[in-house]
């Protein structure tokens, strides 16, 4: 758990400003390397991931501030102060449905032996805002793989913890509590979808979903379950929380695009948390190339 | 006990309070306006309005043009409890403040929010109903900051004047509808704020029904 005290900053684990002010040129030149030489295949992966495009990271302190997370509140800075005390520890993680065998893994052993990835990824939320993080965590197909689903799986559905002691959002009826997301097997499978248990080189912030999350960065970011406990495989397509709630609204692929606007928003453009101006979004988040295929043929007017 | 009862036990303490109201009140309200201001432009370099600083000030101005409209409307009800004739020249300084926060809240939202793209704000007020409901809402409050004026009350006549003026109500239930269907799902404090337009405008009903002699003093809510 952190609780950010000033004494808890080192003053050598402070970025020289002059290092921050050209860190462009900074990682800039690191990619180069990386890809020039090939020295670092985390780095690489890591690259490749954003279509080789430098993204620049938002601040830690925006993307631990700035959080929709209702189990601990509907304000945006609630989660921040309301999940402080939150126990990640001990963590169970149970996996049902269309298994071979339903199991209960403790968390360091659903993780164990699989390989950390580093990622920078593009955050584009339903509300217009979008952020860049930072991810660590594993592949989300590693885990399947884990989970040994039976062929007549189709879909996983994400569920989290159930707690109102420890999450005072939960007892207020905003929504159907446990929040529960889901997505399709083939989209589990996808190189990009991760589960995270970490930002910034940092364990994951209670605030930010810890101890695991989903990050499917091609679509918008309540798809994104916080603090999973259970993971269910299903044949048919699963309920799905906001997608209950307002249908009209929140679609169940929820895939970012920016041509489908939300009934009471554009999402043609978005603002970057710590920008001023507003950029224009990108279909599928900008990750088209890694994920359109997936949707051949669906029309995504209807399947939004 | 009645209402008599009521109001003569309390006259006392009126009476002793109301040389502090006459004093006072103005400047109060004169902070109460002001203060606001200038808290949103000192807590932007304090980082106070967090991560979002556009969307918070956006919220912040829309929130205080309701808190302020909610003042003006319990101006008539005050009058009516305390007697205090002399507070009807606030729920003028307070209906325009109303309307000059409404036009710091759409300020925020076609400069820092839309950036002047007119295209932008046409689709948006046009396509999402709680936008266009906003907007009626400020409209409706144009013509009557236009005609706040002692001269513009002499020309039209109080009964005109009294007619348009009503349409400040529709510009608060705007105001209400439209926060309500602006945000994304926790309604509770929109519910809130309209609550409190529901209680100013059901003491206006019920003085209306339930007092016979008050008809023409009524009009004057």
């Amino acid at each position: 758990m952190l609780i950010r005290r000033p004494d808890d900053i080192l003053s050598s684990a402070i970025t020289p400003e002059s290092v921050y002010l050209n860190r462009r040129s900074f990682v800039g030149a690191a990619g180069t390397l990386a890809l020039g030489a090939a020295l670092s295949p985390r780095a690489l992966q890591a690259l490749q991931a954003t279509g080789g495009q430098q993204l620049k990271p938002t601040s830690e302190a925006d993307a631990t501030s700035y959080n929709n997370y209702y189990e601990f509140g509907t304000g945006k800075d609630e989660p921040q102060d309301q999940a402080k005390n939150f126990r990640t520890k001990p963590w169970t993680v149970s996996v049902e449905g269309l298994v071979k065998t339903p199991k209960r893994f403790a968390l360091d052993d659903l993780l164990k032996g699989l390989p950390l990835q580093d990622r920078i990824y593009r955050h584009r939320c339903v509300e217009a805002w979008s952020m860049v993080i930072p991810w660590q965590g594993v592949q989300l197909k590693d885990i399947v793989a884990k989970c040994e689903p039976l062929s007549s799986a189709k879909f996983v559905e994400f569920t989290t913890l159930l707690d109102p002691n420890q999450m005072p959002g939960q007892k207020r009826d905003v929504l159907p509590w446990p929040y529960k997301e889901a997505i399709r097997l083939d989209e589990a499978m996808n190189p990009l979808a991760l589960l995270v248990t970490g930002m910034y080189g940092k364990p994951l912030p209670n605030q930010n979903g810890a101890p695991l999350k989903l990050v499917v960065p091609w679509k918008y970011g309540f798809k994104g379950a916080k603090s999973i406990v259970k993971i269910r495989f299903t044949d048919s397509q699963p309920h799905t929380t906001w997608n209950d709630v307002r249908a009209s609204e929140y679609g169940f692929y929820a895939n970012v695009n920016p041509t489908v606007d939300h009934p009471r928003w554009s999402q043609a453009k978005e603002r970057p948390i710590g920008a001023f101006l507003k950029q224009a979004t990108l279909m599928f988040n900008g990750y088209g190339d890694q994920v359109a295929s997936m949707y051949a043929g669906m029309d995504l007017r209807k399947f939004y | 006990m009645t209402w008599a009862d009521i109001d003569a036990q309390v006259q006392p303490y009126l009476k002793r309070a109301e040389p502090f109201v006459r004093r006072w009140m103005h400047w109060l309200l004169w902070a109460l306006v002001t203060v606001p201001v200038l808290a949103l432009v000192a807590m932007y370099p304090l980082g106070m309005l967090g991560a979002n600083p556009i969307r918070e000030a956006e919220h912040f101005t829309g929130e205080w043009a309701l808190r302020l409209l909610a003042c003006s409307l319990a101006v008539s009800p005050i009058i009516k409890l305390t007697r205090w004739g002399f507070l009807i020249t606030e729920r003028r300084f307070l209906g325009l403040a109303a309307f000059y926060w409404t036009i710091l809240h759409l300020s925020m939202y076609i400069g820092l929010d839309m950036y002047f793209d007119v295209h932008d704000i046409v689709e948006d007020v046009t396509k999402h109903l709680y936008i266009t409901v906003g907007m009626l809402g400020f409209l409706l409050m144009v013509p009557l900051a236009i005609t706040s004026t002692k001269g513009w009350i002499r020309r039209m006549g109080g009964k005109k004047w009294n007619a348009l003026h009503r349409l400040v109500f529709v510009s608060a239930i705007a105001g209400c509808v439209h926060y309500i269907w602006g945000v994304k799902k926790d309604v509770e404090e929109p519910i809130m704020y309209a609550a409190v337009f529901v209680v100013l405008f059901a003491f206006r009903i019920f003085w209306r029904r339930g007092s016979t002699g008050a008809r023409a003093t009524a009009r004057a809510a």
